[in-house]
């Protein structure tokens, strides 16, 4: 029988749950012994010149080993140059030339918490205590607190640039006649709200030079790629090892590493001295990377009955103080603009901004959630304009699925799909024509607490990167024991069972016999991580070839021993035994096997490339109950239908879906970054940044499908964004559902009580769009 | 000042700042690292622990508070067979955990709330849960292991 | 994030807190469970040279029947507040509302005079003391003295103790109508404060978060003793408080909130009683 597909409980639990995992804080390396502790000292306004920093006072504090600034960061080379007329890099690259992000503030600070200088001492509490007395002196520049000030132009973050936008691409907006012959058109603008990642864990940084080579240990989604950004202090990979030791959580904001990190790696090495950084949930919420950050303008045409002829989708990106990421967000937006819709005419275009804000990087689903929650919403508009049930004007709009493989008019070439298949399960398991009888009653009676129904069908693109490919080595030693090296990095998602489970599906080694391997760049220089929901369909199938490598090897070797033919040896992998075929008393296992091969130890080492991505799609049912009076949101029920291809294991499938749901409810509901006009964050703690609770929540009714895709031997997609890129609109569709007898149009995120009740209170008042 | 306190039933003395908060004193004078911290405002729950039995909040706790208390942290959790207590238990059985941070302080907070609480009902584990934040789970298996120890403490 | 540093000090009764509140000056405060003092400390918005930790005066932990009121030491903790089958029999409003407050671990430590004497507007008991006419007992240097819960809220932060003086004790009288209580506590996450609350004991009417002090909704009340609609009076709920807006509310909807609160919680008061 195979363990494919069957529940097995993870093997990361039962360390993390009687000893507590090693985070970087936790870490007792002998390297760290005498670590100093590093705290960084930030800036307090959003945009400024630096007129000076006096260091004296601090330095003379207690404990206190070194102040260090951009000023001491001599050893450490200049960014390469760039040519300015050249178009932006491809991929998820930041700026470079004058738009360069230094590792210290130089001159200028652009954000709120961006790091000015670093305070070394002995003990943490030291730390904070002289970080204080850092006198740093600004010379106040307007601030630029929104995408609405950045297109002004006004204050410029870098006046070299002349500009506040640093990139326009995407398609032609301008030809209005594919709106021609629509008798049926909507448009109006989408806020895809700023919202915090917000691991549990923080960043965390420590380092140690030794010998000409440093080690730095990084809470991060990818030790090799954080290697390759270390490499900016002048030193050469093999110069430098990257430990991914456990992850507290990433959710796209630890994909590499920040500044911060190159500042406490040059730290240890500048000073010679252990350093260690793990940062307060104050600096995590100004200083680490967040997500969305979009503007839409969205048109919408079609006829009466149903059919839309014509998509317009206008993106503006607020990155930030610096753009970490170059177009890469709006440029995926723009991609999967058109989503699960065979749309005739789809136009998008994208435009990215600098703002005195935090900068915007990946956070769950990066750029994609923010295509879908438009597209959604227009929908809802459209259906509503055309007077038909939203759930009728998906089924009319939807890919067939005779239609895959299917090139959107937006270049995306889908794999496999079901979509009319995934809202009729949810349709049906929710009791949509209930809940419509419900919804209906509560609106004759006038009842204070009405009912809301959002629907979201989506469709995401996993392993957007698939050329990059992901690495996995398979080594059986003589013990008949199995070691996995994945490039691929777990924090959280169960790599080291699912990438087990693989080994033991083909080779028959116990799962209790396989060690997963992740994060270590001595051990595996080659390698991307986690992020797109890449790590089962590309690390995953590395796993899985390099078993088949292995395998391989194995039946030669077997062959070989038993003196038999190669195509007469099999494999039992019910107990691990190789045996001749039809001769069930000779038996080898698999130590005596790689005791024969060269170094005792059978090994394969495989980069898997796939040639496109993959595809994975569903359907969310969100069910919420709205207090008219007050504006408050209740969700009761999210059912969803969502299609990843095979599952390789139940339970962790699930478990990427309920945390994805959860984050896009939390975004529908509650959480968003705000700051003042000054640029002040105004959620830079945890009682002001509203981080959704169990208490907000009620448990998700999941259904499934599994249609595979040829890009993969496993034929999986991703699993882990699609929770939240189906949740945010579900759940925001079916808030404004629940209102939109009384004239409520649309309700921007978050669905805050007052914004509802606000909404309610216009569209009473005949003033709501 | 001197901090005298029972940590999963040893003894931990120390000369420390007055200052120092309780969760300090256990990951770096105790040397026990399972508690972790996740906020300043006593907001996330990350380092939740069991003091005299009842759950609470070890960063706004000062260790002087503990002074000549018994203090349990995860490492600490024992079941009746001396193997994993009940809710680690479940946390495993129900995949309650996927990166594991908040993990120590939820199974802490379950720990205390199913004390007070021996069958509690999904909205009451929810309301008990309030003060614990997980970024992971949904919390939706963290509820489900909630209630499969309750069930399985009876 | 950690406190800046400060000196320790430990009481074991009532008269040792207040000796060494004199010898240290207006730099100390007193340090119960610390779920309100410690978080400032922390960011940095407080810095007390010194703390006196008067969580160990076992004395001024309790909750006793004195025939027509309930005595509260003011080192009860909220979780045993909320536990007391006394109150829940005597006061359920005083009983509910602890429960209310905060989290699990919050009520594990936090203390009712600890609450009550950080004086925020937002918190959840001074709105249920205001209602039920609690009188606050304070021992200072010159001995005792007792603040009706009226006049014990002076301003943002600000109650009527005086620097060394220490919250020993609230009684609470017993209400007629014990069950004609609501509390309607409006928060956007349940772990939040009230972005408004109201308190109803009997025709009493109290405000949590709408201005600088919890305040009794004067017009609510007078309308009801004149006779008017639960309904009616509610509509006078934002009469008299003067809400501020931050990021969590306007102050035109926790007006509206006010309103609708107020009507919710007689309603639902007179409905129990």
């Amino acid at each position: 029988m195979s363990i494919l597909g069957t529940r097995v409980i993870r093997t990361e639990d039962p360390r993390l749950l009687t000893a507590g995992g090693v985070y970087v804080d936790d870490l007792r390396e002998p390297e760290l012994d005498g670590a100093v502790r590093a705290t960084f000292v930030r800036s307090t306004v959003a945009h400024a010149k630096i007129t000076s920093i006096d260091t004296s006072e601090a330095e003379s504090q207690p404990g206190v080993v070194a102040v260090l600034t951009a000023k001491d960061m001599t050893d450490v080379p200049p960014p390469p140059p760039v040519d300015e007329d050249a178009p932006p890099a491809p991929g998820p690259v930041p700026l470079a030339g004058k738009w360069q992000e230094p590792v210290l503030a130089i001159d200028t600070v652009r954000y709120v918490g961006e790091p000015v200088a670093i305070v070394l001492t002995d003990s943490t509490y030291q730390g904070e205590d002289a970080a204080e007395l850092v006198a740093v002196d600004y010379d106040i520049l307007p601030a630029v607190p929104s995408i609405e000030a950045a297109l002004k132009d006004e204050s410029l973050l870098f006046p070299a640039a002349g500009t506040n936008t640093a990139i326009t691409g995407g398609g032609d907006v301008s030809d209005d006649s594919i709106f021609d012959g629509c008798d049926v058109v909507v448009e109006g603008d989408v806020i895809n709200q700023r919202v915090a990642a917000l691991p549990m864990e923080g960043r965390a940084t420590a380092a140690a030079w030794n010998d000409g080579k440093l080690t730095v240990w990084i809470s991060t989604q990818n030790a090799q790629i954080s290697r390759l950004i270390l490499t900016a202090l002048g030193l050469a990979p093999e110069q430098i090892r990257v430990v991914a030791p456990d992850v507290g959580g990433g959710f796209g904001a630890k994909i590499g590493t920040d500044r911060d990190t190159v500042a406490v790696a040059w730290a240890a090495k500048h000073t010679g001295r252990p350093v260690r950084w793990v940062e307060s949930r104050y600096e995590n919420l100004v200083g680490m990377t967040q997500g969305r950050a979009q503007l839409h303008h969205v048109k919408i045409g079609g006829t009466r009955d149903g059919k839309v002829k014509a998509y317009r989708l206008e993106v503006i990106q607020d990155s930030g103080g610096y753009s970490r990421m170059g177009f890469f967000l709006p440029m995926l937006t723009n991609l999967m603009a058109p989503a699960v819709y065979d749309f005739p005419n789809v136009q998008a275009n994208y435009k990215v901004v600098v703002t005195n804000g935090t900068p915007i990087a990946a956070y769950r689903g990066a750029g994609r959630p923010e295509a879908t929650a438009t597209v959604e919403r227009a929908l809802d508009w459209f259906a509503a304009e055309a007077g038909m049930d939203p759930a009728e004007v998906r089924r009319i709009n939807f890919i067939k699925k005779e239609q895959f493989p299917f090139m959107t008019k937006t270049g995306a070439h889908y794999d496999t799909g079901d979509y009319e298949t995934a809202m009729d399960q949810v349709l049906e398991a929710a009791g949509y024509a209930e809940l419509r009888a419900e919804q209906k009653a509560r609106r004759e009676r006038g009842d204070v607490k009405q009912l809301g129904l959002g629907l979201a069908s989506y469709v995401e693109i996993t392993a957007p990167d698939p050329d990059a490919g992901e690495t996995g080595r398979v080594d059986v030693h003589e013990d008949g024991t199995a070691t996995v090296y994945t490039g691929s990095s777990a924090h959280g998602q169960g790599h080291h069972t699912a990438f087990a489970m693989l080994v033991t599906e083909l080779l028959g080694i116990p799962m209790d016999k396989v060690e997963v391997i992740h994060g270590d760049t001595d051990l595996i220089p080659e390698g991307i991580g986690t992020y797109g929901s890449r790590s089962l369909q590309l690390g995953g199938s590395a796993v899985h070839n390099a078993s088949l490598e292995v395998k391989d090897q194995a039946a030669k070797l077997a062959a070989s021993l038993f003196e038999a033919s190669e195509a007469d040896v099999v494999l039992d992998t019910a107990t691990g035994k190789w045996q001749i075929a039809g001769d069930p008393d000779k038996s080898l296992g698999w130590g005596q096997i790689a005791a024969s091969a060269e170094g005792k130890t059978l090994t394969a080492n495989v980069n898997f490339t796939a040639d496109k991505s993959t595809f994975p799609f569903g359907t969310q049912l969100s069910v919420v109950e709205v207090d008219t009076e007050t504006g408050k949101v209740t969700l009761l029920r999210h059912v969803t239908a969502d299609d990843a291809g095979p599952v390789v294991n139940p339970i962790l499938i699930d478990g990427q879906r309920h945390g994805g749901i959860a984050q896009g409810a939390a975004q529908a509901l509650c959480e968003e970054v705000l700051y003042d006009a000054d640029g002040n964050p105004l959620t830079s703690t945890l009682a002001d940044y509203a981080a959704i609770t169990a208490a907000e929540l009620p448990s998700f009714e999941l259904l499934r499908s599994e249609t595979p895709t040829d890009r993969n031997p496993l034929g999986v997609k991703g699993i882990g964004e699609a929770g939240t890129i189906g949740a945010t609109p579900a759940v925001q569709n079916a808030v404004i559902d629940a209102v939109a007898h009384l004239g409520v149009r649309h309700i921007d995120m978050p669905t805050t009580p007052e914004r509802v009740w606000t909404a309610i209170n216009d569209a009473q008042k005949g003033s709501g769009k | 000042m001197k901090v005298d306190l029972t940590v999963n039933g040893k003894n931990v003395t120390a000369d420390v700042e007055d200052r120092t908060l309780l969760v300090h004193f256990l990951r770096d004078v105790a040397d026990l690292t399972a508690t972790n911290i996740g906020c300043e405002t006593t907001s996330c729950g990350a380092c939740t622990v069991l003091m005299d039995g009842e759950s609470v909040k070890s960063c706004t706790v000062l260790a002087a508070q503990a002074d000549g208390r018994e203090v349990t942290t995860l490492e600490g959790l024992k079941g009746a067979d001396g193997g994993m207590h009940p809710v680690q238990k479940a946390f495993h059985e129900e995949h309650g955990l996927q990166c594991g941070y908040c993990t120590p302080g939820m199974v802490m907070a379950i720990a205390s709330l199913i004390k007070e609480n021996p069958s509690p009902t999904e909205a009451e584990v929810r309301s008990g849960l309030e003060g614990n934040l997980c970024r992971c789970t949904g919390y939706h298996n963290i509820v489900k292991a909630a209630l499969s120890a309750a069930e399985a403490s009876k | 994030m950690i406190p800046p540093a400060f000196t320790y000090k430990r009481a074991t009764s009532v008269d040792e807190a207040l000796s060494l509140a004199a010898e240290i000056g207006e730099d100390a405060k007193y340090l119960a469970g610390g779920h309100s003092l410690l978080p400032l400390m922390k960011l940095r918005f407080a810095t007390p040279e010194a703390l006196i930790d008067i969580a160990r005066i076992t004395e001024l932990s309790y909750i006793t029947d004195k025939g027509d009121h309930v005595a509260v030491g003011a080192l009860t903790r909220h979780h045993d507040v909320a536990g007391s089958e006394l109150l829940k029999n005597e006061i359920p409003l005083l009983a509910h509302t602890a429960g209310e407050i905060g989290d699990p671990q919050i009520r594990h430590r936090g203390t009712i005079g600890g609450s009550v004497a950080h004086g925020d507007s937002a918190s959840d008991l001074p709105a249920s003391l205001l209602v039920l006419e609690a009188t606050f007992v304070i021992r200072g240097p010159q001995g005792t003295r007792s603040v009706p819960a009226a006049e014990f809220f002076k301003g943002i932060f600000e109650t009527a103790l005086e620097p060394g003086e220490l919250l020993t004790e609230i009684q609470v009288p017993k209400p007629a109508s014990p069950n004609a209580w609501s509390f309607q506590k409006f928060t956007k996450r349940a772990i939040d404060w009230a972005m408004v609350g109201v308190a109803v004991q009997d025709q009493k009417v109290a405000l949590i978060n709408m201005g600088p002090v919890p305040l009794r909704a004067a017009a609510v009340e007078s309308a009801l003793a004149s006779g008017a609609s639960a309904a009616d009076a509610a509509a006078r709920a934002a009469e008299g408080a003067s809400a501020s807006s931050d990021i969590h509310a306007s102050a035109a909807y926790r007006e509206h909130l006010a309103r609708v609160l107020t009507a919710r919680a007689l309603t639902e008061a007179a409905s129990r009683g």
